[in-house]
């Protein structure tokens, strides 16, 4: 049940975020007043049942047009949606890529497939903070076309989230778009069953190599109001936490490490000896589960 | 108490609102409604 309650709350989220079942008789995206908010996850707009915004095309959008709108006296430099990422790091730091993300409960389904599984080299752990700088912000804001605007170079080019929940969908609900298919489409569609692929053999790699939402959210790992305990003197450096983490970290070593999804894994699953718990804003909460016979063994 | 949690919550609520009076909010549902084809890799 323990292990349920995430995999529910990941499917609900998923649900809610792409809440608009009625695209396949429109035919269009959903178009209210809810895409005004972004999505606390990975989440394409232009995805026909999207029924929030990307937050991470809405920031390459500001970055895109931002010297267009300093010419237009409008200075829009994305504080509304940068503001509303940071509010939610502050509160719970990497959490929502647990929880919330349906690009990670994908990666997720796909690992439970049977077969061997790889480990991915720590060193990967830096690509997503090149992503976030370089695609997010450096890109969009440097290369412009003769009118001043930047490029989405993220979604563009590398989104699978995007080739998967707008890019396929729509090519399904309106045929008369195949004529615009080119191959940087088709390079898309490579990336994502890349990815696909990669998510049978090793954890989250999407996650843990590229993502720039992930990348922003790890910033705040450190200093959120809900912070993860170690307690050294239970510990027994057994490495079941490191055996179950999704992003292989020990947390002995690194408790609110900036890769850490906040999926608790460790702290409901996997530590038999109460030495993870958790807090939030000075309020201590459950502490892992000590399970008697295992503790008695020792 | 960590004071750090706070301060960093408020200063990012501070830019939210900055965002929202500057007229962001209608700016990201522009773009949210529209599909932009290219942006997605097609056409």
């Amino acid at each position: 049940m323990r292990r349920r309650l995430r995999r529910i709350i990941q499917s609900l989220s998923a649900l809610l975020l792409n809440g608009y079942w009625y695209f396949p008789i429109s035919r269009t995206i959903y178009q209210g007043q809810l895409k005004s908010i972004c999505s606390p996850g990975l989440n394409c707009h232009s995805c026909p049942a999207a029924t929030t915004a990307c937050p991470l095309g809405a920031i390459q959008n500001f970055m895109a047009g931002i010297r267009v709108s300093m010419e237009a006296a409008r200075y829009h430099f994305g504080f509304y949606v940068l503001g509303w990422l940071g509010i939610i790091g502050g509160l719970v730091g990497r959490m929502p890529c647990g929880w919330i993300c349906p690009f990670g409960l994908i990666q997720d389904l796909l690992f439970k497939i049977p077969g061997r599984k790889i480990r991915i080299p720590d060193i990967f752990s830096y690509g997503p903070y090149i992503f976030l700088a370089l695609t997010i912000f450096i890109l969009p804001i440097w290369v412009v076309d003769a009118f001043g605007y930047g490029f989405l170079w993220f979604c563009k080019f590398i989104c699978p989230a995007g080739t998967l929940e707008a890019g396929l969908p729509l090519l399904i609900l309106q045929p008369t778009l195949y004529g615009m298919v080119g191959h940087l489409f088709y390079i898309k569609v490579a990336v994502l069953f890349f990815f696909f692929t990669w998510s049978v053999l090793a954890s989250r790699p999407f996650c843990r190599t590229v993502c720039p939402l992930g990348a922003f959210y790890s910033f705040f790992n450190r200093v959120s109001l809900f912070q993860l305990k170690y307690h050294p003197e239970k510990c027994t450096h057994c490495e079941l936490c490191y055996r179950d983490c999704p992003v292989d970290i020990k947390f002995y070593e690194s408790p609110n490490d900036r890769r850490c999804i906040r999926c608790l894994v460790c702290l409901r699953e996997s530590c038999a000896f109460g030495a993870i718990s958790w807090e939030m804003g000075g309020t201590e909460g459950q502490s892992s589960r000590p399970k008697t016979s295992l503790v008695n063994s020792q | 108490m960590r004071k750090g949690p706070f301060i960093v919550i408020c200063a990012f609520l501070l830019l939210c609102l900055i965002g929202m009076v500057t007229g962001e909010v209608r700016y990201v549902l522009e773009k949210a409604v529209s599909i932009c084809l290219d942006c997605i890799g097609i056409g």
